[in-house]
């Protein structure tokens, strides 16, 4: 399978998205809403709930399930509301111990005026910012797509996970072709060069697992003992570890 | 960087220094009209007839900013790799390098601001529109542990079209590398003043030049996450007026003040005399 393919399958139309790994993940699911500053985004899904014995918070970039679904979660490309409800959630869990939870999957944060206007860049900063010192474990899993700066933004965290078939990329490799070469039909050969699927991030030691398709039982497992382990540690040596994990990657 | 490299002229006619070039005139984009080199280098690099902001390059911002003779430079030989083996990355550093005659996008070092000892970082829009690789991401995290461990401000200028493709996940993931640095520059109570310049955006937007104390911006630049020209295929209509410059993104309540350029030394002084710095 070609790289290009692995793109167009994270985008697949038929694909599990984030409520199913949550409603396959998480008991008694309780969504909360609202950044508490402007609005509810219906992109990023998030709330609380229990993985086995464990209150865990949960937070998914659901991308929807048919038209009308779909245009309600607006495609699963956020808004700076839903990175800010994501980081409202997330400091509840540093203030009530409880791990979280990432489930990743969109083609990125959300292009537009009003976007903009509200401080997208802003968002994902903050959100960086914050989970680099967040006193609670942090888990994130690529389920689909991880596009850019959009899905970084809740992937800052202790273990980044891909499902095999996802991809995260720096960019999309039809703008890329279209930046360097004007014409996306080279779309093919830049996803080859941009090292986007999980196989490839896992050489470069840039994810810590390559999860298997479709096992949501499985996943749940690994999840579970992932968190138990990092609830053990205790809050200087995760922080500590977390900044190394990130500081050592490049030059 | 080739040693030839050293001894080409800069590309941008207006920091070339030699004697020749000092009667020379350039058009400005703005207002069309032909203004001596030797007017717009005395003006701060700023048309003397319409105000237009011509860009400037790292180390003569550098040298604008800080007292004279003060500034030390921190890890200038870092240079990029090809790591990824990217379709025509090599030549592009290279023409790169000799374009801005620098190793890499961003300086960094330490220097004084009216006396006040401060780090500063300044990004080049010459190198790759100053974008954002391992080794920029790498030089910008250094100076924030540096001024963390000298407890000192950090003053950063930015123009950037954000990460740098040709590095893939490595690039986009120097946004969580600095954030992180600048998180703990600040749990120490340090300073960080962001100073945004034309044009700021993308990964760039989206980490350390939105992370700042205080967030400062040239007149009429361009600071956004998505390019304009994404969002208008986007949304198939024109943008309103004035989107993403400035002047709006301070409406918008994202910056702390528009600062022009003659003003930004003693701007910066101010701020740095009121932190104790």
């Amino acid at each position: 399978m070609k790289d290009y393919d692995i793109v167009l399958g994270a985008r697949g139309e038929d694909r599990l998205t984030a409520v199913d790994y949550i409603n396959g993940t998480i008991k008694e699911f309780t969504e909360f809403h609202g950044d508490r500053y402007f609005g509810d985004d219906g992109a990023v899904i998030a709330g609380i709930g229990m993985l086995k014995d464990m209150p865990v918070t949960v937070i998914g970039i659901e991308k929807g399930k048919n038209t009308e679904d779909r245009i309600a979660h607006n495609f699963g490309s956020a808004h700076p509301e839903g990175y800010r409800k994501a980081l409202r959630l997330m400091k509840q869990a540093e203030k009530f111990h409880r791990p979280v939870i990432c489930f990743v999957d969109t083609a990125g944060a959300f292009c537009g005026v009003d976007a903009e206007e509200r401080g997208q860049g802003r968002a994902i900063a903050e959100n960086l910012y914050e989970m680099s010192d967040l006193k609670t474990p942090i888990l994130s899993v690529v389920i689909g797509e991880g596009g850019s700066g959009g899905a970084l933004a809740l992937s800052h965290s202790d273990r980044i996970w891909m499902l095999e078939d996802a991809y995260f990329s720096v960019v999309s490799p039809e703008s890329c072709a279209n930046i360097l070469w004007k014409s996306t039909e080279k779309a093919d050969v830049v996803a080859d060069a941009l090292f986007l699927t999980s196989e490839k991030l896992y050489k470069l030691g840039l994810i810590d697992k390559i999860c298997k398709k479709d096992d949501v039982a499985g996943l749940a497992e690994d999840i579970y003992s992932e968190l138990k382990r990092l609830c053990e540690e205790d809050e200087d040596t995760l922080i500590d570890e977390r900044y190394q994990k990130f500081r050592n990657i490049g030059y | 960087m080739e040693l030839r490299s050293l001894f080409l002229k800069a590309n941008n006619e207006l920091e070339y220094s030699g004697n020749r070039i000092r009667s020379r005139k350039v058009t400005c984009k703005k207002c069309q009209k032909d203004v001596s080199v030797a007017k717009i280098r005395k003006n701060n690099f700023v048309c003397p007839n319409c105000g237009h902001y011509f860009t400037v390059r790292a180390r003569r911002r550098i040298l604008m900013l800080t007292d004279k003779r003060s500034f030390v430079e921190l890890n200038r030989e870092y240079e990029s790799k090809n790591i990824l083996g990217f379709p025509e990355y090599d030549s592009k550093l290279q023409a790169a390098k000799e374009k801005s005659r620098e190793f890499e996008g961003v300086i960094c070092g330490e220097a004084t601001i009216g006396g006040h000892r401060s780090c500063i970082f300044a990004m080049d829009g010459n190198f790759m529109m100053g974008s954002m690789g391992a080794v920029v991401g790498e030089k910008i995290t250094s100076l924030f542990e540096y001024a963390t461990e000298k407890s000192l401000p950090v003053v950063g200028i930015t123009v950037s079209g954000g990460a740098r493709m040709q590095e893939g996940m490595i690039s986009l993931m120097q946004m969580s590398k600095v954030s992180a640095a600048v998180k703990r520059h600040s749990n120490k109570g340090n300073l960080y003043i962001a100073l945004l310049t034309n044009p700021t955006t993308g990964g760039v937007d989206a980490s350390f030049a939105m992370l700042g104390d205080i967030t400062l911006a040239e007149p009429d630049a361009r600071i956004g996450f998505a390019g304009p020209r994404v969002i208008e295929k986007t949304l198939n209509r024109a943008l309103p007026k004035g989107f993403q410059k400035a002047e709006s993104v301070l409406e918008c309540g994202f910056l702390d003040a528009i600062v022009p350029r003659d003003q930004q030394k003693s701007y910066l002084e101010k701020l740095l005399r009121m932190h104790n710095c």
